[in-house]
């Protein structure tokens, strides 16, 4: 009970103050029917730090983090390096456990931290104006159609066969209750361009269009240039929306935002936050000023105080639920302010210098393993242009070929066949993702466990 | 483009108020002025030290970037004091009491996140093989299987990434279990006393939303909900406790009338910590509540998120979850996908709501939470959340109108209106003189059922001296706000700072920074 500092005699002379004979009495308003007597059964009583640290411990050690072996698993989620200070910061109790800044004069260094995020993430994406952050890339990349439902004032969304299956699946799932109608396919293993259906989707864009969606590098990892998509989409009414879940390619890479995208949407999770397995995440999201007030999400912005010094402030919450009510213009409440911090912190220890040095990196290192395991016998690469991810296309199916990599200690890439469960076309395709965080050791390493696995 | 090094210093403020005289640099002693990193850092600055990227043909498609980003860069010391010194400004938990009502601020161990950033955790890829991430699948099977025995339901659905986003996964259960039965329905009854969320949620879905007022005490109005149900009725939506503090104590009658209608009690399980060991609102006549894991189970909120909000679900709506999930075969985990969820006899589940399974790191935060508490640890947290709720109530009712202190005991919330300041004064005047006493002001303006609503939680999590402190100060500023205290008006004036032109902000947004014109930098 060591979060609990009410005593006995506390408890007691407040109970005297309220008049209230017992606890229980306070409970009073509870039917009797659904009273409980005694603490619940199915939980074990209250544990020392010391044990909670072992039982946990011992939950932790069962997974094969990331660092352990060489590791080359991407698809939407990415292992880089986090400068300690990182960590360090967003750990100070003022970030950590400060709240949403409804009290602007006492939550300055949120709010300024906010706005700065913003403002790194409309520049890095190429768009005017960013917002406080969502939820991840996914439920961003579905906030967007929304969006461009209610810019557009149409129903039909095409999707990319490039875009990650579970934003898609994401984007399905909400579309059944909403109504929107949702194009889709399935991305092919075509020599140089995998995943690309640029021109199926110059083909598609009609006057029902509201928008096209398409992912930037893509989920097999290929780079395609938006500029012709962007142009037919706008010369028929449609917007173009970006999704980037790689952001670190931007340091080397034509931001969306530059080749015509209206809104780029994107998982900030690669810088500053950490795998996670999978959450929290911190989803990225940037358009043109003209449509601001269509925008979900928070926004920071700047103003003045009484005295007349600079300061910041959340803005344009008329658009947000808890004033509009059921005309809000999103289901998004909270933001992640915490990741949101840790992306910008380590945004701008990287600064233009470090972020484009870790860019020509991982590309680098990226190029290096993509040629070395092309020689491996049994395997091709299909990606022409990429960034740090790329798709191998193996002699024999990828999903047991993973398996007997993890068996030997490498954990090798992510199996199509996990991504797209039952596509027969993309079961020997293999997706091997290369950071800074991999050195020339684990290349090797992945070479040979692959040799081995498909001889 | 380049970034502004022009040794940005601030405007010395135009006081009025106060007559000191204002410093060189405009700092105040141990509270500093700070640039943004736009004015304090350089393109050629960096905090990292990078290797030497391999020679190698450039494979990007002739896609290489043309123009700079224009991203600030700050060295170590330079960033590790910029942010510090922006986090001095902000109000925390860990300085004093945060007494938001609806929002939970407690305590939060850091034992919690020193588990979290476990490399078991912290460093595990949402797509690893399953086999290499048993321990993480058991955490999470683990937490949702106490969350489900903390309140007495069938089903859970872990992914949810707040809760708003768990509102919508419960009525998407809902709306997919009308469909199932070929029975479209197309309203959602949303009393006035539940959350602000609420009604987006439903509308977000796809529903009609209509209010349904509450009574003079505060709480759902039975009879005008009664009335209203019938065969287009999908469901409720209802938050309890609710916003006014109190306990729905009609919760089960409301519960079996929307049953017999064929409709669903959805529950915002925002308040669960005030009941959490006390009562099981599966017990009640819930179909599907959210829990927020950030304010029952005290992962911190960091500014605004990220929160965590999985969702309980009734016999009735478990079929209907979201994938993915865990679930246990054979003494091993495994992860429900779509491409497993037939064989795992989740065929209705409604599909995916988020990339990946959700927030692992709140979860192992919740776990170690509810391990530390233990059963009867929780049990513990709402009582002594709802004895502070009600001590300050009681100590406080004198000085501030409290609507609905007659109608009995409130729960972990106190709710004041202002009634009976002076003309002229209100909630936001009381709000900012708070903050010149140290505290974090309660709640404003909510719940909208009572004019100028002061909404208090203090939590389990303060002390007895620490609630007699915060209870003075709220009553100096009360009876000064009941005087017509001018000097109120001004404040806050020792916060970093003054009342912000929030309106201004709004009118002409300036969202992102921009280098000062030309003309300006030449003065």
């Amino acid at each position: 009970m060591r979060y609990l500092p009410l005593q006995p005699a506390d408890r007691q002379a407040m109970l005297d103050v309220i008049g209230a004979g017992s606890v229980d009495a306070l409970f009073a308003d509870v039917p009797d029917a659904a009273r409980l007597d005694g603490p619940i059964a199915g939980l074990p009583l209250h544990a020392s730090e010391q044990a909670v640290e072992r039982q946990l411990g011992r939950l932790a050690r069962m997974n094969q983090a990331a660092g352990d072996q060489p590791f080359f698993l991407g698809a939407g989620a990415y292992r880089h390096h986090i400068p300690a200070s990182v960590d360090h910061l967003i750990q100070r109790g003022e970030f950590l456990t400060s709240y949403t800044p409804y009290q602007p004069e006492i939550a300055q260094g949120t709010l300024q931290a906010l706005f700065e995020f913003q403002t790194q993430v409309a520049r890095l994406f190429g768009c005017e104006v960013a917002n406080a952050s969502m939820y991840d890339g996914s439920t961003a990349c579905w906030e967007a159609i929304g969006m461009a439902r209610r810019i557009t004032r149409r129903g039909t969304a095409l999707l990319s066969a490039g875009l990650h299956p579970h934003y898609v699946s994401v984007c399905q799932t909400m579309a059944r209750f909403t109504g929107d109608r949702l194009v889709t396919a399935v991305p092919a293993l075509a020599d140089g361009a995998p995943g690309d259906d640029g021109a199926a989707l110059l083909a598609a864009i009609d006057g029902e269009t509201s928008c096209v969606v398409v992912q930037y590098p893509n989920i097999l990892g290929h780079v395609t240039d938006l500029r012709e998509l962007a142009a037919a989409a706008h010369a028929k009414g449609a917007l173009l929306i970006a999704v980037v879940t790689e952001p670190v390619a931007l340091g080397l890479l034509t931001p969306p935002g530059e080749m015509g995208a209206d809104i780029v949407v994107g998982e900030g999770q690669s810088i500053g936050v950490g795998l996670n397995f999978g959450g929290p995440y911190v989803g990225l999201f940037a358009c043109a000023e003209k449509h601001v007030r269509q925008m979900p999400g928070r926004l920071a912005g700047e103003t003045v105080d009484a005295a007349g010094q600079r300061g910041f402030v959340l803005t344009l919450s008329t658009r947000e639920q808890h004033i509009r009510r059921e005309k809000a213009t999103s289901n998004i409440c909270t933001n992640s302010g915490l990741c949101a911090l840790a992306f910008s912190i380590h945004m701008s220890l990287l600064g233009e210098t470090g972020l484009r040095r870790l860019a020509q990196l991982n590309h680098g290192l990226a190029v290096a393993a993509a040629e070395r395991l092309a020689r491996v016998p049994g395997v091709e690469l299909v990606n022409g242009p990429f960034f740090n991810e790329f798709t191998l296309r193996l002699a024999k199916e990828a999903r047991p070929v993973v398996r007997a990599m993890a068996d030997r200690g490498v954990l090798g890439g992510v199996s199509l066949g996990r991504l797209y469960p039952g596509v027969e076309a993309l079961e020997r395709g293999l997706l091997v993702t290369v950071t800074e965080t991999s050195d020339a050791d684990d290349v090797t390493a992945l070479a040979d466990a692959l040799e081995e696995a498909l001889a | 483009m380049t970034i502004n090094q022009s040794g940005w210093r601030p405007e010395a403020p135009r006081d009025g108020a106060d007559a000191t005289p204002a410093t060189f640099t405009g700092n105040k002693a141990l509270m500093l002025e700070e640039p943004l990193i736009f004015e304090l850092g350089g393109s050629d600055r960096t905090g990292v030290d990078l290797p030497a990227p391999p020679s190698v043909t450039p494979r990007l498609g002739g896609l290489e970037r043309a123009r700079p980003i224009g991203l600030p860069g700050l060295t170590e010391p330079e960033a590790v004091r910029h942010y510090t010194r922006l986090s001095r400004q902000n109000y925390a938990i860990d300085l004093g009491l945060f007494p938001l009502g609806s929002c939970t601020m407690k305590h939060n161990p850091r034992l919690n996140e020193r588990m979290a950033r476990l490399p078991g955790f912290a460093d595990l890829h949402p797509l690893t093989p399953v086999d290499g991430a048993q321990g993480a699948l058991a955490l999470i099977h683990l937490v949702g299987t106490w969350l489900k025995t903390l309140t007495g339901m069938a089903g859970i659905a872990m992914s949810p990434k707040a809760g708003a986003h768990g509102e919508l996964c419960g009525l998407l259960a809902i709306r997919a279990a009308h469909e199932a039965r070929g029975d479209a329905r197309k309203v959602i009854l949303v009393p006035e006393s539940a959350h602000g969320t609420n009604p987006a949620t439903a509308a977000f879905c796809g529903y009609a939303v209509q209010a349904i007022p509450a009574t003079a005490d505060g709480r759902v109005d039975l009879a005008a909900l009664t009335a209203r149900l019938g065969p287009d009725v999908a469901g409720v939506m209802i938050t309890n406790p609710n916003t006014c503090g109190l306990f729905e104590r009609d919760m089960i009658a409301i519960a079996e009338a929307v049953h017999a209608v064929g409709g669903y009690v959805y529950c915002d399980g925002a308040n669960f910590n005030a009941i959490v060991g006390r009562v099981r609102p599966g017990d009640l006549g819930v179909d599907a509540m959210h829990i927020n894991l950030h304010k029952t189970f005290s992962t911190p909120h960091g500014g605004g998120g990220p929160g965590s909000g999985p969702v309980v679900f009734s016999e009735a709506l478990a079929p209907f979850a979201p994938l993915p999930f865990v679930e246990e075969q054979d003494g091993r985990f495994v992860l429900v996908e779509e491409e497993t969820a037939s064989a795992a006899h989740h065929e209705q589940a409604f599909g995916r709501m988020v990339a990946f399974h959700g927030q692992m790191g709140m979860f192992v935060r919740a776990a170690a939470y509810m391990l530390s508490h233990g059963a009867d640890g929780l049990r513990q947290v709402a009582e002594d959340a709802v004895l502070s709720a009600n001590y300050i109530l009681r100590s406080l009712e004198d000085v501030l109108e409290a609507p609905f202190a007659a109608s009995g005991p409130c729960m972990h919330e106190a709710l004041f209106s202002d009634a009976n300041l002076a003309p002229g004064f209100t909630t936001l005047d009381i709000a900012k003189a708070l903050i010149d006493e140290g505290f974090h002001p309660m709640t404003m303006y909510f719940p909208l059922v009572v004019h100028g609503a002061m909404l208090i939680e203090p939590t389990e999590t303060e002390s007895k001296a620490a609630l007699d402190q915060f209870i003075g100060a709220l009553r100096s500023v009360a009876e000064r706000a009941r005087a017509g205290d001018a000097t109120l008006k001004a404040a806050p004036i020792h916060a970093p700072r003054r009342r912000l032109d929030e309106t201004a902000a709004a009118r002409k947004p300036v969202l992102v920074w921009k280098p000062a014109p030309l003309a300006d930098a030449a003065e």
